[in-house]
């Protein structure tokens, strides 16, 4: 007799916990020939908010790490990602994609972690400065991370597009709250567990899954959110610079209609970290 | 009304232990002062028409707006208003600038003509000076000795990074966004002209910019000397009136880009307008500094920080240090320090070289701090004033502390824009980091410590984009300048600045 798999309650990560929306809904997913795969959660404000206090606390603590930490524990998040990479390219097969492209995908979500993981401790050094004022100040300008992000990922390459969007977020000390793929949100469940067993303190990153059209207000307006990067319509990129003008949010948006090389240089490096900081500028006396 | 005896003792505590009571040096009116006024021409026209495409040309509408002295209430010229056909041939005239010269140009070539305009500028120096404090009410000494020498400052500043900018943004390739459409406020007239206008010219923009409605003169008059540098026809465009012809400037399809410096609300107002667009934005908002002083400050000199730090331009500075936070064991003495430094400024006519603060830039602005002090009155702070003599005709305001205040007053929280200071105090270093930080706006911040430790902590910890130690309301072309939070986003000066104005590919 064939034995039973024993299926998966996909759950969205959270503050570093594994948990069902509070709303107790859900909606099914389908594998590549249709067939009902599992219910994933359809998450509400409400678990949007919560993630954003998750977000919260979190935060001082992880932009106190030290460069070199941060850099160290987004590695062991490549690492924790390459010796799944063949779960994870099932989850992502369960999409349109084949299992090739699927693979492809999850490398190249690998090589990107590691990239910024490299970043960490350079970026600094790179886009801060010592400034020649006219006056008899040691002048200088330092990064800060702006606090907790929102993320609103693409639903296209939805591992890729996820981890383009978080990893820079988080090499300069920002928390994140990001939305899944609306489409393809199983590859985020997976990648929950990944970041779980990375050493990224919970609550770095907070990943929800459920529907754009009742998550964006509220990533908007939340007013505790002071950055947004999203891939979004017309619309979308409307309403979040809309909602964000509110406590003026810093909004870095990439159409969606644009059809984005997910697998591009152009879409890591140096200047998507930048996009996410703060400079800050110090004037400090020179004298006896 | 000189100071009573019961007066003196509240607020001259014993210092140390040598009982030697805090001097205190009453000038009020006792001591008359000789009138020192400055007396260099300020070559005003009559009359002044937009520039446009190099040229002052004439409103289409033919309407015309008084600008006034606010120090007198006098006319001193008639100026364009600038309506939405002008506004429509000032971005014309910069994108065919953008298109056909000043896009095209070598950066070596961009350069020279920022060199002559920070030249010519200087050579102009007292004449900008005097005309910007005749249209603007600030005291001559600042505006001839900050004002005018910190704008040539800028764009001979950004002169030089015109043909450096492939050292700006490493592993990208640089080029210009194209035209740009800039909107600036009243308090630093020609400065924050010359923030917004260097770095986007040298990085290859063109601009339409719009001046504040109570101080276009100076504007107009740097752009006679954009005539005398040649620069080419269109590369800077100025129109002018009031907040409908910000609005035209800011919603016109052609900038891809738009730079604000103004009020935090109003700033609220051009990002939700701009929210179906793509526009690149850069804003520089309001402020609600705090100014935090620590027991082991050099109180003198910390004291003479905070005057500087609220009382510059009569407190109309985006990034003033208008919470003032003193560490409770000194908080007697400060306050009595402060009260005795309060009483000697000299509050009147800005042409006075003697002047310490000038007139309050408009009648409206007036009511505005006005109704706000009369605000931290009612909910029960301490008010101080000194009792000098104002002039009878003109916009002028005492300058006022405020004691006793707590983190819920409108004072505390709200951006007043004048000579107003509030005063908390604090424990804990902890504290204070924490009452500094409650605010919604983060543009600057001081520290006045003698310990570079704490300094460091401090900078480390305060949300705010500019943290001065042992200083205040410094500015330099090379200084990044910005906030954090509702005080905007994007930075004015340095390197990082001029990459706000860039496209990388």
């Amino acid at each position: 007799m064939n034995r039973l798999i024993v299926t998966k309650t996909p759950k969205v990560y959270i503050g570093g916990a594994f948990v069902r929306s509070e709303s107790g809904r859900v909606f099914p997913v389908k594998d590549a020939a249709g067939a009902f795969f599992a219910n994933v959660p359809q998450c509400t404000r409400k678990d949007l908010r919560n993630a954003v206090e998750a977000a919260a606390k979190a935060g001082p603590g992880w932009a106190r790490r030290t460069a070199y930490n941060r850099g160290q524990i987004l590695y062991r998040l490549g690492e924790m990602l390459e010796s799944r990479s063949s779960e994870m390219a099932e989850a992502i097969a369960l999409g349109a994609a084949g299992r090739r492209a699927a693979l492809r995908e999850v490398v190249a979500a690998v090589d990107r972690l590691i990239h910024y993981a490299g970043w960490a401790d350079k970026y600094e050094q790179v886009l801060g400065s010592v400034n020649p004022v006219s006056s008899p100040h040691f002048n200088f300008t330092v990064t800060e991370p702006m606090g907790i992000v929102g993320v609103v990922a693409p639903d296209a390459a939805p591992l890729l597009g996820l981890v383009s969007l978080i990893a820079p977020a988080i090499t300069s000390g920002n928390t994140v709250v990001a939305l899944a793929s609306g489409t393809h949100p199983y590859p985020a469940v997976v990648f929950g567990e990944m970041l779980a067993t990375s050493d990224l303190p919970g609550g770095v990153v907070n990943l929800l899954t459920g529907f754009r059209k009742e998550l964006i207000p509220t990533f908007a307006t939340h007013t505790h959110l002071r950055a947004i990067t999203a891939v979004a319509d017309a619309a979308e990129r409307k309403a979040l610079r809309l909602g964000g003008a509110d406590s003026v949010k810093r909004v870095r948006l990439v159409k969606a209609e644009d059809d984005t090389d997910w697998f591009g240089d152009a879409e890591s490096g140096l200047y998507a970290i930048r996009d996410l900081i703060e400079f800050k500028t110090t004037w400090h006396p020179i004298g006896a | 009304m000189p100071p009573t005896t019961q007066d003196k003792r509240k607020t001259a505590p014993r210092a140390g232990s040598r009982g030697r009571a805090v001097p205190e040096l009453i000038f009020g009116d006792l001591w008359e002062y000789d009138p020192a006024p400055e007396t260099a021409d300020p070559k005003l026209k009559a009359r002044y028409d937009l520039f446009i495409g190099g040229e002052f040309t004439a409103p289409k509408a033919g309407a015309y707006f008084d600008t006034i002295n606010p120090a007198t209430e006098q006319k001193l010229a008639d100026v364009a208003l600038a309506g939405q056909a002008d506004v429509d041939a000032a971005y014309r005239a910069a994108q065919r600038a953008f298109d056909t010269t000043w896009g095209r140009m070598p950066g070596r070539e961009r350069a020279k003509y920022l060199y002559r305009v920070a030249r010519l500028l200087q050579d102009r120096a007292r004449e900008f000076a005097v005309a910007e404090t005749l249209n603007g009410g600030k005291p001559i000494k600042e505006s001839r000795d900050f004002d005018v020498p910190m704008a040539a400052a800028h764009f001979f500043y950004h002169a030089g990074w015109a043909d450096k900018l492939d050292y700006v943004a490493p592993g990208r390739k640089i080029a210009p966004l194209g035209v740009v459409g800039q909107v600036i406020p009243w308090n630093f007239p020609l400065l924050m002209l010359a923030w917004k206008l260097a770095p986007a010219l040298a990085m290859g923009n063109c601009v339409v910019i719009k001046p504040a409605e109570t101080t276009p003169i100076t504007a107009l008059k740097l752009a006679e000397i954009f005539q005398q540098a040649g620069l080419p026809p269109g590369v800077v465009n100025i129109v002018t009136g009031a907040g409908e012809t910000g609005a035209a400037v800011m919603a016109h399809p052609t900038p891809v880009k738009v730079a604000f410096t103004g009020s935090t609300e109003v700033g609220k107002v051009i990002m939700r307008s701009l929210a179906g667009t793509d526009k690149k934005m850069t804003m520089e908002l309001g402020g609600k500094a705090a100014n935090i002083i620590f027991d082991d400050a050099p109180l003198d000199q910390a004291v003479e920080g905070v005057v500087n730090g609220i009382f510059f331009n009569q407190g109309h500075v985006c990034c003033a240090g208008s919470r003032l936070l003193v560490h409770e064991p000194v908080a007697d003495r400060v306050l009595a320090k402060l009260k005795n430094r309060v009483r000697v400024l000299r509050v009147g006519d800005p042409m006075d070289k003697n002047t310490d603060l000038g007139a309050i830039n408009s009648r409206q602005q007036l009511e505005k701090i006005g109704e706000l002090v009369d605000s931290g009155v009612k909910e029960g702070a301490e008010i101080f004033q000194p009792p000098c003599r104002l002039p009878a005709k003109g916009f002028f305001f005492r300058p006022t502390l405020f004691s006793g205040v707590t983190q819920s007053h409108r004072i505390a929280r709200e951006e007043i824009f004048g000579p107003v200071l509030s005063i908390l105090t604090f424990r804990t270093v902890d504290e204070a980091v924490e009452k500094a930080n409650n605010t919604a706006y983060g543009l600057s911040a001081g520290v006045w410590t003698d310990k570079g430790s704490r300094i460091l902590k401090l900078s480390t910890e305060l949300k705010a984009g500019v943290i001065w130690a042992n200083t205040f309301n410094k500015f330099d072309p090379a200084s990044p300048f910005g906030g954090y939070k509702e005080s905007g986003f994007g930075r004015e000066g340095g390197r990082q600045g001029l990459l706000d104005y860039a496209k990388l590919t």
